[in-house]
């Protein structure tokens, strides 16, 4: 489970195509940004990501993305509501044992008005949705970057017992992300 | 037999009046002067009456949530005359006194309570209530027949006693032979109902179940069992447990080994921590996949004659359309919230037991047996019980021979708890079986032959214990073929049963037959009028000419359930009616079935059970019957690999849950017939009735359960 | 140890700081009625408020309550006379019961945050609790009416 995005009060406006983000550390490549995204792409979709990055309004579970079987609904803030907050199952860590929730002290979704929706998106529409300040909680580059190490994007490589880790490490994944940030953001054509 | 010649009234030594029954089979009026403590401990009690004015009623069956606790002290306020909220309430023990009026032995089941003790309580009730009146008359010095009871008191002349006051004369009057009964038009209970009496105590914790026992020195066992059935342990090494703080002992028993400790926690801790070897034996053979193509194969042939009539080989041949339908059904737990947990304290000549069963007695002698002990230093004390569905009514009293094992081996009292998951994988299912159908039908689409086969273990041959080695016909396995209404109309017809062995062990489980054999005649009748475009209602209209009873239940859910009412887009109906446990439900069931996950949206019940003795306990056990069926149809299954049962809790084993719940409307039917029961009998119809809803939604037929592992998109 | 209040009272308890708070509960401070189901967080049988939250307390290790205020059903209110529970009894919502402390624990938090909760808010706050009797419908009544009797007694 990863929620890639917090708001932010810096606002920056990318491009639809391409970005215009002013960083230069790399050169633009459309090509290997594309390629780097794709990689991505196979870490944002598995299930330690996904399961929280809904179509809908309530998460899904297991490596097989299954709708959460008790059905908790995200919340105006993202952390469920009434006697279903996502911190009423989800402690500060692991629950030790097999099918016992897995734990982050910031577990939730993205908030009501930043869904952030991974599932069912193609790569195309999630590298735009991803870049996009008016979708991302108004991340700039500098934000999307640090973001790699968010504690919750971390978990996604310690998720509790039995559960599959996301396609590649969290370093391959680091190293993915920050190609396709830093060589202009480009969306694949798909 | 006249079981009123075994009431006996007699006095505590604290003083009252009691009424108690003897045991039917000894068939003598024991003196109650020779059950010396009678004042502690009184175990063939229904009523007592204290100088206090306390009235105590004892029931002979267990609360496990049908509302027994309620439905049988009513019937002794009805007779006794006295308002029920001022009636304490108390399980009775094990005694043979407390055995089921029809099944011998002391059981709580087959949705049987309210009927069966329906004469013997309002007996007690208006036996102590004769003799109450005739004491106050005899005191006041007036003729019995002017005097009068009024809500708790006796109205003799210009007197006015309190039962607590006539209560120690009282008991020293000879039991009359025959006691008037209250006509029914003078019952301030019965057929009107009351509130739940255990309702308040489940509201703010302090209704105890057999999980909250705790007394000093009272230690928690968690038990490390085989992970197959059959299995038993070759070596282990408790060196890394025995050093978990708060473990204080691990002993070996028959079925496994026990961690001890001073809390559940500690006790867990020490069981993960357990290096055990294993001998699985047999057992490692069974697979579920395997299971279903033997059983298949054994279905298609024809078994041990069940029910036979006319010719079903010729017919067939008349037939101008024959249909043919197999059906697999998963094992099933019972999974009460309340994971099964029984505690043991033994002393040098007595042990006394707490715990959640719905067989007092058959505890007792399991116990006893272990021990060495006669059945009455056997003290069994049965708290509330969080659930039942039959898991608690295990001839084979597993759980509390192994807690008594425990206790023995430990020398400590014990409390001990199974996890869900010991709960899941302990056994005693409810059996996997396989129907195979063939029906032949004529020009108007009525069945004139029909050939059924079911393969699938005995329950009662796990039962043998209580009930003695099973007939070769074991009727919880074929009850709902056999018997039948639509078999009756049917000129030819065959009903064969192939009995399997398993490793497994079986067990009634809420409705027991009705649970696969509603579902296969009800969505069979459904594709018969299907076939001929027939309305369901219509077509079992047809074949319940000879039976009132479904043809009542039928009608009034039809009409109050508006059969054929305008559904919203997306919405299909279905049906089915089925007579269980001397009772007949008629169910509508509303579904949607979106992106192939179906949901039950309403559901529409009638029952016909003769007199509805607490009308809303009714229509709570069908809510309950009729959910736990949606349970049991959307999701459950029990498969195994190897021999090892693949669920474990509530992840894997779903059970339905508040936004799965649908709308559900009861009606009664207003009705003399004899008394049926209400427990189980929304159980059978209402998961064929889902199914038939979901073919009118999707055009597709439930073969194989549970729903959720059929595809369900619809077909074009 | 470990100091937890616990219903209004300041308790100490000598236990591993990993032990869930349930059998803290229920083994060390002897308050039965919450009650352990799955052990897994799947049914809900053994929700306690922590802080005003539903916590499943068969999962909460008790080091996460140090400190904290901690209401069992015990404490829900002094005389069973929470609108919920005169709600419960009044429909005869319990069957077996056992689960119906957690049905409440939850539902209480869902009176407090929306008190005039909708048949979807109710389905929001409560699927996280199993009831094998199958009470939900009465469930459902009982919380309206609950919300009713609360209207009702804000109003006098």
């Amino acid at each position: 489970m990863i929620v890639l995005f917090m708001s932010s009060a810096v606002i920056l406006s990318f491009k639809e195509e391409k970005s215009t983000f002013n960083y230069t550390a790399l050169p633009k490549d459309s090509v290997a940004s594309i390629a780097a995204f794709k990689q991505v792409y196979t870490v944002l979709m598995s299930a330690r990501c996904m399961n929280c990055h809904p179509s809908g309004d309530i998460p899904l579970q297991g490596d097989d993305n299954h709708l959460h079987t008790m059905f908790p609904k995200r919340g105006v803030d993202g952390k469920g509501v009434y006697a279903m907050k996502c911190a009423n199952c989800h402690q500060p860590t692991n629950t030790p044992g097999l099918h016992t929730p897995p734990g982050n002290p910031n577990w939730h979704l993205p908030p009501a008005d930043m869904k952030m929706v991974f599932q069912g998106r193609t790569p195309r529409q999630l590298a735009k949705q991803i870049i996009d300040p008016k979708q991302n909680g108004h991340k700039d580059m500098q934000k999307l970057i640090a973001h790699a190490d968010d504690g919750l994007v971390l978990s996604a490589w310690k998720p509790g017992e039995g559960r599959k880790l996301p396609p590649m490490s969290h370093a391959a994944f680091k190293k993915a992300w920050l190609t396709w940030l830093k060589t202009g953001a480009y969306a694949p054509a798909k | 037999m006249n079981r009123r010649n075994f009431i006996q009234s007699g006095a505590l030594l604290s003083g009252g009046l009691l009424i108690s029954f003897t045991i039917p089979k000894a068939n003598k009026l024991a003196a109650l002067a020779d059950t010396a403590d009678l004042n502690v401990f009184a175990p063939n009690a229904f009523l007592n009456i204290g100088t206090d004015n306390s009235i105590s009623v004892y029931l002979s069956h267990v609360e496990m949530g049908q509302g027994i606790w309620t439905t049988l002290p009513m019937l002794i306020a009805d007779e006794l005359d006295v308002d029920l909220k001022k009636i304490n309430i108390k399980h009775g023990g094990a005694d043979k006194a407390f055995n089921h009026v029809i099944y011998g032995a002391q059981i709580t089941g087959g949705s049987s309570t309210t009927w069966s003790e329906f004469d013997r309580y309002r007996n007690a009730g208006a036996t102590a209530r004769t003799l109450l009146l005739q004491t106050a008359a005899t005191r006041s010095g007036t003729a019995v027949e002017s005097c009068k009871t009024e809500d708790g008191f006796v109205i003799a002349g210009s007197k006015r006693y309190t039962y607590g006051e006539l209560a120690n004369d009282a008991a020293k009057l000879p039991v009359p032979a025959k006691v008037p009964l209250r006509l029914s038009t003078d019952w301030r209970y019965i057929g009107k109902g009351s509130k739940r009496m255990d309702a308040r105590v489940k509201t703010d914790g302090t209704a105890k179940f057999g999980m909250d026992i705790q007394f000093p020195g009272l230690l928690t066992a968690v038990v490390a069992h085989a992970p197959v059935f059959g299995g038993k342990v070759k070596s282990f090494d408790a060196g890394k447990a025995k050093v978990i703080p708060g473990v204080r002992e691990v002993v070996q028993i028959p079925t496994g080994v026990a961690v001890i400790a001073d809390h559940f926690w500690a006790a867990q801790q020490g069981r993960k921590a357990l290096q055990i070897t294993w001998d699985h034996g047999a057992g490692v053979q069974l697979n579920t996949g395997t299971q279903t193509a033997a059983y298949r194969k054994l279905a298609a042939s024809d078994g041990l004659l069940v029910q036979k009539k006319g010719d079903v080989k010729t017919a067939f041949t008349k037939a101008v359309k024959t249909i043919s339908a197999e059906y697999v059904f998963p094992y099933l737990a019972h999974a009460p919230m309340e994971p099964l947990n029984c505690t043991v304290k033994i002393e040098n000549n007595s042990c006394e037991i707490w715990t959640g069963t719905q067989l007092p007695g058959g505890e007792q002698a399991a116990a006893a047996k272990i021990l060495g002990f006669k059945p009455e230093q056997v003290k069994v004390n049965i708290p509330f019980l969080g659930g039942g569905f039959g898991r608690r009514a295990t001839p084979a009293c597993d759980f509390v021979s192994e807690a008594v094992h425990i206790a023995k081996a430990s020398g400590r009292p014990v409390k001990m708890v199974w996890t869900r998951e010991d709960d899941m994988k302990s056994g005693f299912y409810r059996p996997f079986y396989v129907h195979n159908v063939k029906i032949g039908v004529d020009k108007d689409g009525l069945p004139i032959a029909w050939n059924h086969n079911i393969a699938g273990q005995s329950i009662m041959a796990d039962a043998a214990i209580l009930f003695g080695p099973p007939p070769a016909i074991d009727d919880t396995t074929v009850e709902g073929v056999k018997g039948s209404p639509y078999l009756d109309e049917i000129p030819n017809h065959f009903v064969g049963l192939h009995t399997t062995k398993e490793v497994v062990p079986v067990l009634w489980y809420r409705s027991v037959g009705g649970t696969h054999t509603a579902f296969v005649m009800e969505t069979l009748i459904d594709q018969l009028a299907h076939n001929v475009s027939i309305d369901p209602v219509e077509y079992r209209r047809g074949l319940f000419k000879n039976h009132s009873r479904h043809l009542a239940a039928l009608n009034l859910v039809a009409e109050k359930g508006n059969w054929n009412r305008t559904l919203l887009p997306g919405r299909f109906k279905g049906m089915a009616v089925h007579e269980a446990f001397g009772s007949v439900v008629a169910i509508i069931a509303e579904v949607s079935v979106d992106k192939g996950v179906t949901k039950v949206h309403q559901v529409d019940c009638a029952i016909e059970c003769g007199l509805a003795v607490n009308p809303d306990g009714v229509k709570a056990q069908m809510e309950s019957g009729i959910i736990f069926s949606i349970s049991m149809a959307m999701y459950g299954e029990l498969t195994f690999v190897n021999g090892e049962l693949q669920q474990n809790n509530f992840y894997d084993y779903r059970i339905t849950r508040m936004h799965e719940a649908p709308r559900i409307n009861v009606y009664i039917v207003d009705s003399k017939e004899k008394m049926g029961g209400a427990g189980e009998c929304a159980v059978p119809p209402t998961a064929p009735a889902v199914a038939n809803a979901i073919f009118a939604a999707t055009g597709k037929r439930i073969y194989n359960l549970p729903i959720v592992n059929n595809r369900l998109e619809k077909q074009a | 140890m470990i100091a937890i209040t616990i219903n209004g009272k300041q308790r100490e308890v000598a236990a591993d700081p990993d032990m869930p708070l349930l059998w803290v509960i229920r083994d060390l401070l002897g308050l039965t009625g919450t009650k352990f189901g799955c052990g897994v967080a799947q049914c809900g049988a053994c929700t306690v408020h922590l802080n005003g939250e539903a916590v499943r307390s068969c999962v909460t290790k008790v080091s996460r309550a140090a400190g904290q205020q901690v209401t069992t059903i015990e404490g829900l209110s002094k005389l069973n006379d929470h609108a919920l529970q005169i709600a419960w009894a009044e429909l005869d919502v319990p069957q077996c019961g056992y689960c119906q402390s957690g049905q409440l624990m939850s539902a209480a938090v869902l009176l407090r945050e929306n008190p005039n909760p909708t048949d979807q808010d109710i389905d929001d706050a409560m699927s996280g609790n199993i009831c094998r009797c199958g009470t939900y419908p009465r469930i459902r009544l009982a919380i309206h009416k609950a919300a009713e009797l609360q209207r009702e007694g804000a109003k006098s």
